[in-house]
């Protein structure tokens, strides 16, 4: 607008600093709008420079990565055990959660998860033994994300583990997952014993073959149409699953007391499937994960395709740099604690499950399961808002995954890191938390924002990678 | 005594919230000092003089909020700090119900497209970060008002030569006051719709244009601010020749006022070049050049004659009539006293302007002027803090506002100056400017009364009020309360150095 048109239009004032400012503008010209503004994340000016002028080329980019990623359609079409189909699993190998890290810098409820492991594989006889060998060097320790994998909290896969296998139908892809243990005292929380062992060795020698022949008997299930649903009943199925696991019980269920003979085995199955509302996390955590796994390694683009915690590290991916990581220290979360636990108790963030957030679900389809907001004494606004603030720093909305209170509004998807460092507004993650010591387990659930740091190393790295 | 603090994270107030939360610390019982800080180097520095820099601040960064109080003991500290977060929180925190609607937008790409029709921004975030965000608003199609200071004159060109490509414009940096189509921008009076448009270099100087204007009777079409760097060579004047031609091109604009401290002479020449084809008078105010008009007042009241028809002679006749009133006046003020002590006139402004102004009238008046801010002719002071004299100091300059909200908000450094310049001995008149409008202090009668009241059993006060009948402050009950605490109060800056000026060269002839 020209000089001379601003003297013959009604003022409209973006205020950015002095909030009376605002206030005048908006008595003698209405409305006025106010920045919630913040001081800028700490990037070089030649980065900001560098990632304004290639602009409209990260804008294509990103524009690719998003129809890949809205386009997806993850199924479950299997299950087998993880040195079977797992990509590089080897006997040596353990996979788990976050970016690389290595055992002397593994948090407690990690090396609780690697110790269970080898117990659980009979590679130690003892918890002793186990960290012996688990610090010996024999064992490789590498991200479940760099093989096609995510795991909940510390993540652990061993090669005897059964997995869950999804195909993204529309890209090929696959993605792989444990089975989700339940509550309790269980090797994700860093716990170990007999009774996670016993419960371990159950879920091979009794859960997988008959869930195995049930999925089977289906055929493949179309888990994106399953979230879907269950965002429209109250899950953003991270902390919430109680919809997705009745969704895929009904699924299931027939098949398998039509394929499972042992009728004691098919009522032990179901009733774990029922006692665990939880059950439905590690299929919706690789639905996540096929689906964005399709759009790796498209140049230029400043969309986050991985944002995962070990439990020392908080780390992310884009898709536009490749296999790199940008990590720092993860922060312990606010939350609510179970009676008995507090903060000190906590350990760090940890976990791939922040998969759902880089998805569009999980914290960012909050507004869809206003019961999460209670974990941190919120209110059903506090949902609404939190998802509000996603949009801000999401490329695109889901075509999919929809939110009911938000008129049906897709879900804020994509994350774009020139948004989360442009409006200094990091992703919200909502997610269980562990205690600090391996062994005891779950102490609480609550929001996490993650740190700003790893992503103001993404923008510096993708401005490097766009002045080649 | 118990000095505690806490560090919060997350957390980001402009600094006139954070005054206000500080003062409101402060005035809780059993509190002495309070400070609500974001964690910069320079707020650093001046919690270290003040004694409040505790060991655990030293390693924070400038995205950091800090909260120090210093109690008389350390439960009322606690309750002090739990005060300040319970205040925050509440700031932060949008009402619960506001869920539905979608948050603040964090930056002016997603306001502009929050608000249809957007067409400024009125930036005042600190000045290292002011020309990001007016690169933005130019990048998003706004015309810029930028009112941070310390934005590099490097960046004012770039940002200028953007905005005069595309016949936009960037008023600013440190550009304190607009009226754009009658919206009255960061620091203004609220002055009537008229013929008369201002294009300033000065912010103060152009609030008094307009106020003055405004009570003669008439009133402002455009009051365009450029910032005072403008007019250099360096950056050529490009908004105040973008402004001239906009306000000669405006059809609701009969005469053009400029106001500026003297143009380097390149974009002198061409301000007087572009005069020339302008076929709309044009009052050039270059304070501390002479000629006519030679004051904010002369501007005023010629712009007026100018507009009404009426005589400009008779009006510049009129104004020297009420020096010469006021000249009487003085003779009379000092005669009712029995003792008057000193012999100086001590000139503590808020508004550079007025310091500037004051020079200019007071040269034929009183002798030995001294200031920080110097016209020629004038003497610098050595120490700005340290005044000699016939001192006329500018408390908007650098020394004095580091980390602190700029005078005509923050009136706690002035307040302290006019009790301790009042009981020196070789002081006989304190002047002060009072500017009203928005952006200002809401409360000047407040914190001025009580130390007028003691100021002036020892000294004459004089102040002057900028302002108008339809400021938020209320001029009449500001001007009565003003008096009635012993000040001689006068409308215009010029009636007050007037007056003041022949205080000083009264009482120092009667103390000779």
């Amino acid at each position: 607008m020209s000089i001379q048109q601003l003297f013959t239009t009604p003022l409209r004032v973006v205020n950015v600093g002095i909030e009376t400012f605002k206030d005048v503008c908006e008595q003698y010209a209405p409305p006025a709008i106010q920045v919630d503004w913040s001081p800028p994340v700490d990037v070089s000016p030649a980065a900001e420079a560098c990632l304004a002028k290639n602009a409209a080329k990260i804008d294509t980019a990103n524009q690719k990565v998003m129809e890949i990623i809205l386009s997806g359609t993850p199924h479950l079409i299997g299950l087998d055990i993880a040195r079977n189909v797992i990509p590089g699993m080897t006997d040596d190998t353990i996979l788990h959660a976050g970016p690389p890290v290595t055992w002397d810098r593994m948090c407690g409820p990690m090396r609780g998860g690697v110790m269970a492991g080898l117990v659980y594989e009979g590679r130690a006889s003892s918890i002793d033994e186990a960290e012996t060998l688990a610090a010996s060097g024999t064992i490789h320790y590498a991200p479940c994300h760099e093989h096609g994998t995510v795991g909940p909290m510390a993540g652990i896969v061993t090669p005897s583990m059964p997995v869950w296998i999804l195909k993204n139908e529309a890209y090929g892809n696959l993605a792989y997952c444990t089975l989700n243990e339940g509550l309790g005292k269980v090797l994700r929380y860093g716990a170990f014993g007999d009774e996670v062992t016993r419960r371990l060795k159950w879920m091979e020698t009794t859960l997988y073959p008959i869930l195995k022949a049930a999925v089977a008997h289906t055929g493949p299930i179309d888990l994106k149409n399953m979230i879907a649903q269950a965002l429209h009943m109250g899950d953003e199925v991270h902390n919430r699953n109680r919809a997705g696991t009745s969704l895929l019980y009904r699924a299931i269920a027939p098949a398998i007391l039509a394929t499972c003979e042992d009728k004691d085995d098919a009522i032990a199955v179901l009733e774990f499937i029922n006692n665990n509302d939880h059950f439905f996390l590690n299929l919706s955590m690789p639905a996540c994960k096929a689906t964005l796994d399709a759009a790796r390694d498209i140049k230029g683009s400043s969309i986050a395709l991985v944002m995962a915690r070990n439990g020392t590290d908080f780390g992310i991916q884009l898709a536009g740099t490749g296999d790199v990581w940008f990590t720092a220290p993860a922060d312990v979360p606010d939350a609510l604690y179970f009676a008995g636990f507090s903060k000190d108790d906590a350990n760090p963030d940890i976990g791939d499950s922040a998969i759902t957030e880089t998805g569009g679900l999980g914290g960012f389809a909050i507004a869809a399961a206003p019961a999460i907001v209670q974990f941190v004494g919120g209110v059903a606004a506090d949902a609404l808002r939190y998802t509000h603030q996603m949009y801000e720093i999401t490329a695109g909305e889901s075509r999919m995954y929809q939110i009911p209170s938000l008129d049906f509004r897709g879900t804020p998807t994509g994350i774009d890191v020139r948004k989360v460092v442009d409006r200094n507004r990091v992703p919200v993650i909502d997610t269980g938390v562990a205690h600090k010591t391996a062994g005891v387990g779950q102490v609480g659930a609550g929001l996490v924002n993650a740190p700003m740091a790893p992503f103001a190393q993404a923008y510096e790295a993708l401005a490097k990678l766009l002045k080649r | 005594m118990k000095t505690l603090g806490r560090i919060k994270q997350g957390f980001y107030f402009d600094s006139v919230t954070l005054m206000r939360l500080g003062r409101e610390l402060s005035g809780t019982t059993g509190v002495s000092e309070a400070s609500v800080v974001m964690a910069t180097e320079a707020n650093k520095s001046i919690l270290d003089m003040s004694g409040l820099l505790l060991p655990e601040f030293k390693k924070t960064s400038d995205q950091d909020l800090l909260i120090v109080v210093k109690a008389k003991d350390a439960a009322t500290a606690k309750t002090a700090l739990d005060k300040a977060e319970e205040l925050m929180a509440r700031k932060k925190k949008p009402a619960a119900t506001d869920g539905d609607a979608p948050p603040a937008p964090r930056d002016i790409p997603s306001a502009v497209a929050a608000l249809p029709g957007a067409n400024l921004a009125l930036i005042s975030v600190a000045g290292r970060y002011a020309a990001r965000e007016a690169r933005k608003a130019l990048d998003a199609g706004l015309h810029v008002m930028l009112f941070s200071d310390n934005v590099s004159i490097e960046d004012e060109i770039t940002l200028k030569k953007l905005a005069h490509k595309h016949d936009r414009l960037v008023m600013g940096p440190d550009c304190g006051t607009c009226i754009i189509n009658g919206v009255p921008l960061a620091f203004a009076n609220v002055v009537p719709k008229g013929p008369i448009g201002i294009v300033g270099a000065s912010g103060t100087g152009t609030q008094e244009v307009a106020c003055i204007i405004a009570n003669e009777g008439s009133g402002i079409s455009q009051a365009i601010g450029t910032g005072g760097r403008d007019i250099k060579d360096a950056v050529g004047g490009i908004t105040f020749l973008d402004a001239m031609q906009a306000l000669a091109d405006d059809p609701n604009t009969e005469v053009i006022v400029l106001v500026a401290k003297p143009p380097e002479p390149k974009v002198l020449k061409k301000i007087y070049t572009l005069i020339r084809k302008t076929s709309k008078p044009v009052l050039a105010l270059m304070l501390g050049e002479g000629g006519s008009p030679a004051t904010l007042e002369q501007a005023a009241h010629l712009a007026v004659a100018q507009v009404k028809g009426t005589d400009p002679v008779k009006a510049m006749e009129r104004l020297e009539r009420r020096n010469a009133i006021l000249k009487k006046e003085a003779d009379q003020i000092v005669a009712r006293r029995k003792k008057a002590k000193g012999r100086y006139l001590r000139g503590l402004f808020s508004g550079g302007t007025f310091c500037t102004e004051a020079q200019i009238v007071l040269d034929g008046i009183l002798r030995h002027m001294t200031s920080n801010a110097p016209l020629k002719g004038v003497k610098k002071l050595k120490n700005a803090w340290t005044f000699e004299k016939n001192a006329l100091v500018d408390l908007g300059e650098d020394e004095f506002t580091v980390g602190r909200a700029h005078p005509m908000i923050d009136f706690t450094l002035r307040r302290q100056m006019i009790l301790d310049e009042a009981a020196k001995p070789d002081t006989a008149v304190i002047l002060l400017d009072v500017v009203l409008g928005h952006g200002a202090n809401p409360t000047p009668a407040v914190e001025l009364v009580p130390v007028i009241k003691k100021a002036a059993r020892q000294v004459f006060v004089v102040a002057g009020v900028t302002g108008t009948i339809g400021d938020p402050q209320n001029r009449a009950q500001v001007v009565e309360a003003l008096r009635a605490a012993g000040a001689y109060v006068q409308l215009s800056n010029v009636a007050a150095c007037t007056l003041a000026g022949y205080l000083a060269a009264t009482v120092a002839r009667k103390n000779r």
